[in-house]
């Protein structure tokens, strides 16, 4: 069903400004969080910053936004907002035609004019998500800290937001979101299961348009910015869902559909091993952080926590091992397991990269579970925090009292299982239409078989560390 | 024209959000201190001296940056206020008289927990009075020098088992026993020999005239004074003294008994252990004067804090009254 055929739905999403408006208030937002962390109290529960980025966005992002949306919230994220914004030489644009639709709009006077990016083309050898998966990691080493001090979130955050800028005035378009985002890394991955997408509605209209304005812009909108054909799109993974191909289409050939749960899984074309790997790595990161954050190991957080230190590096080694070999390396023996059960021809490194693919319900299950252990539990700090975001003492609407009550605190394990158990069983449906795609179905059945059964491990694994 | 107001909106949105933080801040700062209380290893209190002229408001906005902590200000009705991560506490006071004030943290917020304190200097006019001396410096004692009692009783005095022996009391050759003087400047060892010397005793056997010394010790204070002292000691002692006394608080973890005092170990880790009140050997050998004065002026070397900033005379008097619990039994 496409979502365009509303009026008001098409109105507000073609126009500007709502977008724009939203964007707005993130940015703000964004920024309260950045000056609590750095001026506010360092109290991370009473601090405007952790507990609206840690748990309040965490819980909407993973709860919700990615699940359902996809990446609708790169749609309204803030971080790349000032860097376009310099980029383009507009705030809200485009209004004149530019062939590439960025950098050719400043107008002498304007604060845009001092600045001149340089458009450069991302380089090809990077024109893939292994940065991403890097950054991703890179952040979440240190996850022990950022999440507990409020200065340590404030200068990631703010370093996310001058990269985002640095990168936006050398090359083009959202470079930094499509391949150095460590957050939309896995929003993409994950974006792949939301029961929407941005998807051309007959291609033969696309073949006939000369122009593709949807790639190039047009006095209507910028050509897309996550460098993305639209035309030839497939999977969720890199449309940023920013809606310029909406406004830029002469031909009103651009749709929004709705679509049945994890669509992309079963797109053939272009599974890739670094996207095969942001899976192990989110699936991983999943396990380490259930296990050191919310397990009963002092140890272990201790370590975590002291970042530098020998135990750290330990901790850190450990971490990396686990993510990047451990688990990949138990994957390739599953998939290689299958193969021998099932007699298959198929290459142990095609089967590997396809049935990863497999895991990614299975991750945004482990996300959810894992977010759900702490969201609601510590969901009361969200109303005290907005009445005293700063933790000065300021009583804004009245809520800077609340004491800390855990919410849904017996509900909570039954949700988590529920999840646990609906992403198990989402991951053994995958793996075994992947593995339908190129065997008969008695051969399919013990090719994903062993598949499965990891899946199952994990499952068990995690609500063990969970739930127990 | 549309971008042109969208600049105007994004200017509204971020210069009107930094002055609506500015504004704030500033009125927030208008006429109350900040006061941050951090553990002693973070640093402490944030300012450590405050200065307000007698008669003034002083105005705190209390705050922790990590732990629960507590304030109050030494020798003062003032009660004593949590200190809650992340919040601020509002708090007046007023000081009527000029001097320094010493406030301290009332919660156990670490092993430096003793050490968290801070200055408060009342300025103005001052009317110098006569100070007299602590009894301990009256009395010239070391209260460095080690004893030890070489006499100590078969079981717990108590005031209650020999009952008939206290008619001795009220004869007035024992009267001079029950005064203040006698009782706070003699240990209980020295009470239990002058009494074994005196003739009028000396029918009593050993373990009687020790319960002798456990009456005069009650008559000397009340049941109200010792349970004041037993709330102090729990608040103010027994993290490194113990509950029960036995100098095994919970911030003694780890430490290393040596003679003498400590050199070269961190702050939090003296080497020399709390002493042990139920010990008899030590506080037998000891008067309430020698007490009063470890309590006022702290320990030298060890990790014996100076009380005498806090605690007021009657406060410190029955703080000492208390300690002889761990060796007298109490009888209500």
């Amino acid at each position: 069903m496409n979502l365009l055929r509303y009026p008001l739905i098409k109105t507000l999403l073609k126009n500007r400004w709502p977008q724009f408006t939203i964007m707005l208030v993130a940015l703000a937002g964004f920024l309260l969080a950045v000056l609590s962390g750095l001026f506010g109290t360092p109290v991370g529960s009473r601090n405007f910053g952790i507990v609206f980025v840690w748990i309040a966005w965490w819980a909407i992002l993973m709860l919700v936004a990615v699940p359902f949306l996809g990446r609708g919230w790169c749609s309204i994220c803030p971080i790349p907002a000032p860097g376009e914004w310099l980029q383009r030489g507009k705030l809200l644009g485009p209004g004149e035609f530019n062939h590439r639709g960025h950098g050719e709009n400043q107008k002498k006077g304007s604060v845009f004019s001092v600045v001149k990016p340089l458009n450069r083309r991302w380089p090809k050898r990077f024109r893939n998500i292994w940065l991403q998966n890097g950054t991703f990691l890179l952040v979440a080493l240190f996850s022990a800290v950022i999440l507990t001090q409020p200065r340590v979130t404030a200068i990631v955050l703010a370093a996310f937001l001058f990269a985002a800028v640095g990168i936006s005035l050398i090359f083009e378009r959202r470079a930094f979101c499509r391949y150095l985002c460590p957050v939309g890394g896995f929003i993409g991955l994950y974006s792949q299961l939301a029961p929407v997408e941005v998807r051309v509605v007959d291609t033969a209209v696309c073949a006939s348009h000369v122009e593709k304005t949807c790639y190039t812009g047009s006095v209507n909108g910028y050509g897309c910015p996550w460098d993305v054909f639209p035309p030839g799109m497939v999977k969720n993974t890199y449309c940023g869902t920013c809606m310029e191909c909406l406004r830029t289409c002469p031909h009103d050939n651009i749709a929004i559909n709705i679509r049945p749960f994890g669509a992309d899984l079963s797109v053939e074309r272009n599974r890739k091993l670094d996207e095969a790997y942001k899976a192990f790595i989110m699936l991983g990161a999943a396990a380490v952080y259930s296990t050191v954050l919310l397990g009963p190991w002092g140890a272990l957080k201790l370590a975590a926590y002291s970042v530098g230190g020998l135990p750290w590096l330990a901790y850190a080694a450990s971490f990396l091992t686990f993510i990047l070999l451990a688990l990949p390396g138990l994957f390739w023996l599953t998939v290689w397991a299958g193969k021998k059960i099932s007699g298959s021809a198929l290459p142990v490194k095609e089967s590997f990269v396809a049935q990863s693919y497999a895991l990614v319900p299975l991750g945004l299950a482990a996300w959810a579970a894992f977010s759900l252990s702490f969201v609601f539990a510590n969901f009361s700090y969200v109303l005290a925090a907005l009445s005293d975001p700063l933790g000065w003492g300021w009583d804004l609407i009245g809520t800077a009292g609340v004491t800390w009550t855990p919410w849904l605190a017996g509900l909570t394990p039954f949700l988590q299982v529920g999840v646990l158990v609906g992403g198990f069983i989402w991951a053994a449906v995958t793996s075994r239409k992947i593995a339908a795609e190129k065997a008969d179905s008695a051969q399919a059945v013990k090719l994903s078989t062993p598949v499965i059964v990891f899946c199952l491990a994990f499952t068990l694994t995690l609500m063990g560390l969970l739930v127990a | 024209m549309n971008e042109k107001s969208a600049r105007i909106l994004a200017a509204v949105f971020l210069l009107g959000g930094l002055a609506a933080l500015g504004i704030s801040w500033r009125l927030g700062q208008a006429d109350a201190v900040i006061l941050h209380a951090r553990m002693p290893e973070a640093g402490g209190w944030t300012p450590a001296d405050l200065t307000v002229a007698a008669g003034q408001p002083l105005r705190l906005r209390l705050t922790s940056d990590d732990v629960m902590h507590g304030f109050a200000i030494g020798q003062s009705d003032q009660p004593a206020v949590d200190v809650e991560p992340g919040k601020v506490t509002n708090l007046t006071v007023i000081f009527d008289k000029p001097g320094t004030y010493t406030f301290y943290c009332t919660r156990w917020c670490g092993p430096n927990h003793w050490r968290m304190r801070g200055a408060i200097i009342v300025t103005g006019e001052r009317v110098e009075q006569p100070v007299t001396p602590p009894l301990y410096a009256q009395l010239g004692l070391d209260i460095d020098a080690r004893r030890e009692a070489q006499t100590i009783p078969a079981g717990k005095p108590s005031t209650q088992r020999s009952a008939e022996i206290f008619a001795q009391f009220l004869l007035p050759s024992a009267q001079s026993y029950l005064s203040p003087g006698y009782y706070r400047s003699r240990s209980p060892e020295q009470v239990w020999q002058d009494l074994r010397d005196d003739p009028h005793w000396v029918h009593y056997s050993d373990l009687q005239l020790w319960d002798a010394v456990a009456y005069i010790w009650q008559a000397n204070t009340t049941p109200e004074a010792l349970a004041e002292a037993r709330s102090l000691y729990a608040r103010n002692c027994a993290a490194c003294h113990g509950e029960s006394g036995g100098g095994d608080g919970v911030f003694i973890g780890g430490q290393v008994q040596v003679q003498g005092e400590a050199h070269g170990f961190p702050p939090g880790y003296e080497t020399v252990l709390p002493t042990d009140f139920t010990d008899p050997r030590h506080l037998l050998a000891v008067s309430p004067a020698h007490l009063q004065g470890k309590i006022i002026r702290g320990g030298m070397g060890t990790g014996m804090p100076m009380w005498g900033v806090i605690f007021t005379e009657e406060q410190t008097w029955a703080l000492v009254s208390y300690l002889y619990t761990f060796q007298f039994e109490e009888v209500p």
